[in-house]
């Protein structure tokens, strides 16, 4: 059995349900029923799974790397213990190659499940939110690939430091609406794509981006994510004859991590959910919602959320868009609160380290919502060497040439 | 005054009911509370408080201005306890809150404050019946009405459930979409109400789009009650004449002589 399901009113343990609007609550019922059957019909896996293949570009590599974890005496890279270490204390670290996935990213495991769902339910409108633009593109190109009108809505600030793919999108024909409320940036973008979603709810799909939201949600984002953690289980088992010792994702909203994730839950893996530790620990300087945060409810969940004493939603900060986020899943809240994964922040410039580290060592330039990860993993190396580990390398990085080329 | 009391009086003089709304701490928070008043005395059947929330997804553009310069201004759970108790109780206030700062204070904390400051109802858009066993449990023992929402695309089964769920009133939401003025009243209004009406003897205030006194006159006829928010809000902000606005509102519920309407009790139905 899968451990870690929501019970029948999509929670997982205390988090989750589905705090929206009436308007749109029929509307999740529906999706709850045509998910549940879609999940079920071979025609419906067989046509996701040729899908994943042949377009995606599944299944994405599991990358050995040798010089990220140990340095090279390169000019900024310092090997950690000084010395060179025995070889049976070296640390083996696997990067799960989702920057490999066709878009650049993971989110496209996500898109291509929901908006074959969005067919199957007949509708033919669909809109996204998206922070650093790449559930936007993600979606955009799934809705190509099957003809469906595209509406994304992106914060303001994010249109900005995203250009590029806002020019993707719209390159992809969909149609890209900046919004200009709020902190402008990817929580701003939910509530108007919700606010859209209640206004046109009977001819449109909304296309959540990641393992947030109301129930069904964060389980079907989860489930289709969960392709990550499948392959990457079968590839170490290849590589090493056994199961790591750890797994470093970073989480935003999380669902790179819980892909990554769920289908070791049931294992004695250990796990590190890597949040944007931003600035510094200050709120609003940050988007660490599980270090951070106290229980609460936006997007239709209950779960962790960065907020001040008086129930407002706190703003953020993260060099990376995709991070720069007050909420999480309901799953990874549970988590938390069972122990079974840990939760710790990178902040900015450790994480922009890591990017130019991987970059000049590896001849990766990851995305800087990965970096976060990378930093962790190289600190995690170098604290207890000797262990295996794989790294979700969620994305890549061309998307933040403009914001970490600042640094050259 | 309670709900259900107020509702009596209305039936009595064969009005609806004019719920007024306006949003706490905008434009100023001595406005606003101001507000309150002028709105009661020129005719407000009852007075919706909003309490502006970060991230008001079920709001308009209008309502959402209003929530941020609320916020900007310091309003805040206490600032509208604090005016609540100031008033005389003779027209209704409720509370219209999104539910996470309602939350942080915590579920009993909420509403047995809300009740000794004068509220007599709460209004939660974000929490629908099916998450809100809590809420009812407490407001039920503190004797204040949590209302709830029904929309159209509510099926049958649906809509009886919330109306089952909802005390005070049923909040008919006439159209799918956000709060904000339009320029008519929503095709389906008509329709969703009297399919609510065949679901409940409780009774129903139709909101979201109303903002003339003509489609308070239209809606008179088919619901108990009509609320009229954005269109206050934005007349709070340009400083127009409040009480020349909420007197032209009332006016348009006091029903003609004629074929009596259909209300939850003693209606041709």
């Amino acid at each position: 059995m899968i451990p870690s399901q929501p019970d029948r009113r999509g929670y997982f343990g205390s988090y989750g349900g589905r705090y929206v609007p009436d308007t749109v609550f029929p509307a999740l019922d529906e999706l709850d029923r045509a998910y549940r059957a879609a999940r079920r019909d071979p025609a419906f896996r067989r046509e996701l799974g040729d899908l994943l293949r042949a377009t995606v570009g599944r299944p994405t590599p599991l990358t050995r790397v040798l010089r990220f974890p140990a340095g090279t005496g390169k000019a900024g890279a310092r090997p950690s213990g000084g010395t060179v270490r025995r070889r049976r204390g070296e640390s083996r670290m696997y990067l799960k190659r989702e920057d490999l996935c066709h878009t650049g990213a993971h989110k496209i495991n996500n898109t291509v499940g929901q908006v074959l769902l969005a067919r199957r339910m007949g509708k033919r409108r669909v809109i996204a939110e998206t922070g650093a633009g790449q559930h936007g593109v993600a979606t955009a190109t799934a809705c190509a690939l099957f003809g469906l009108k595209c509406t994304v809505y992106m914060g303001s600030d994010d249109v900005k430091r995203q250009a590029m793919n806002v020019y993707r999108m719209r390159l992809l024909g969909a149609e890209v609406v900046p919004v200009e409320s709020g902190t402008r940036t990817l929580k701003d973008a939910i509530n108007e794509a919700m606010r859209d979603w209640v206004t046109r709810v009977r001819d449109t799909y909304y296309c959540i981006g990641s393992a947030v939201g109301p129930h069904p949600y964060p389980l079907m984002v989860r489930d289709f994510q969960s392709v990550i953690g499948l392959e990457a289980k079968r590839q170490i088992l290849k590589e090493e004859g056994r199961l790591p010792d750890l797994l470093v994702a970073c989480v935003g909203g999380g669902s790179n991590a819980m892909g990554l994730f769920h289908p070791f839950l049931d294992t004695d893996v250990a796990m590190v959910g890597v949040e944007a530790g931003g600035r510094g620990p200050q709120p609003g300087r940050h988007g660490a919602t599980l270090c951070h945060g106290r229980p609460g409810i936006l997007h239709g969940a209950l779960s962790y959320l960065l907020q001040d004493a008086k129930g407002q939603v706190l703003p953020t900060h993260s060099v990376s868009a995709g991070l720069d986020y007050p909420g999480v899943g309901p799953e990874h809240a549970c988590l938390k609160d069972s122990g079974r994964v840990r939760y710790t922040s990178v902040p900015d410039d450790a994480a922009l380290e890591a990017f130019h580290r991987m970059s000049e060592l590896e001849g990766i330039l990851p995305a800087l919502e990965s970096s976060h990860a990378l930093a962790y993993a190289l600190r995690a190396c170098r604290r207890s060497p000797g262990r295996v580990l794989i790294v979700n390398l969620s994305g890549r990085g061309d998307k933040d040439l403009d914001i970490a080329g600042g640094r050259i | 005054m309670t709900l259900s009391e107020k509702w009596e009086e209305l039936r009595s003089r064969n009005e609806a009911g004019l719920v007024a709304y306006l949003m706490a701490g905008h434009p100023t928070l001595d406005k606003s509370f101001e507000a309150i008043r002028t709105l009661a005395e020129n005719g407000a059947d009852f007075i919706e408080i909003g309490l502006p929330f970060s991230d008001p997804i079920a709001d308009g553009p209008v309502i959402q201005e209003a929530s941020n310069i609320g916020l900007a201004n310091g309003a805040d759970l206490d600032t509208v306890l604090g005016a609540a108790r100031s008033m005389d109780g003779r027209v209704p206030l409720i509370l219209m809150s999104y539910l996470n700062p309602l939350h942080r204070r915590g579920v009993n904390r909420s509403v047995r404050g809300l009740k000794a400051a004068g509220f007599a109802g709460l209004i939660i858009p974000d929490l629908p019946a099916d998450e809100a066993g809590d809420w009812m449990a407490a407001s039920r023992k503190a004797g204040l009405d949590l209302i709830f929402l029904a929309a159209p695309t509510s099926p049958p089964e649906r809509l009886a459930k919330i109306a089952a769920a909802s005390s005070g009133f049923v909040y008919c939401v006439s159209l799918t979409g956000t709060t904000g003025s339009r320029t008519a009243v929503a095709a389906g209004a008509e329709a969703f109400l009297r399919r609510m009406r065949g679901r409940t003897k409780k009774p129903l205030a139709v909101g979201f789009g109303v903002s003339t006194p003509e489609h308070v006159k239209r809606l008179s006829r088919v619901a108990d009650g009509v609320i009229v928010g954005s269109r206050i809000v934005r007349a709070a902000a340009q400083g127009e004449d409040l009480a020349a606005l909420v007197r032209s509102l009332k006016d348009a519920t006091r029903r003609d002589a004629g074929p009596k309407v259909c209300g939850p009790r003693g209606g041709a139905r």
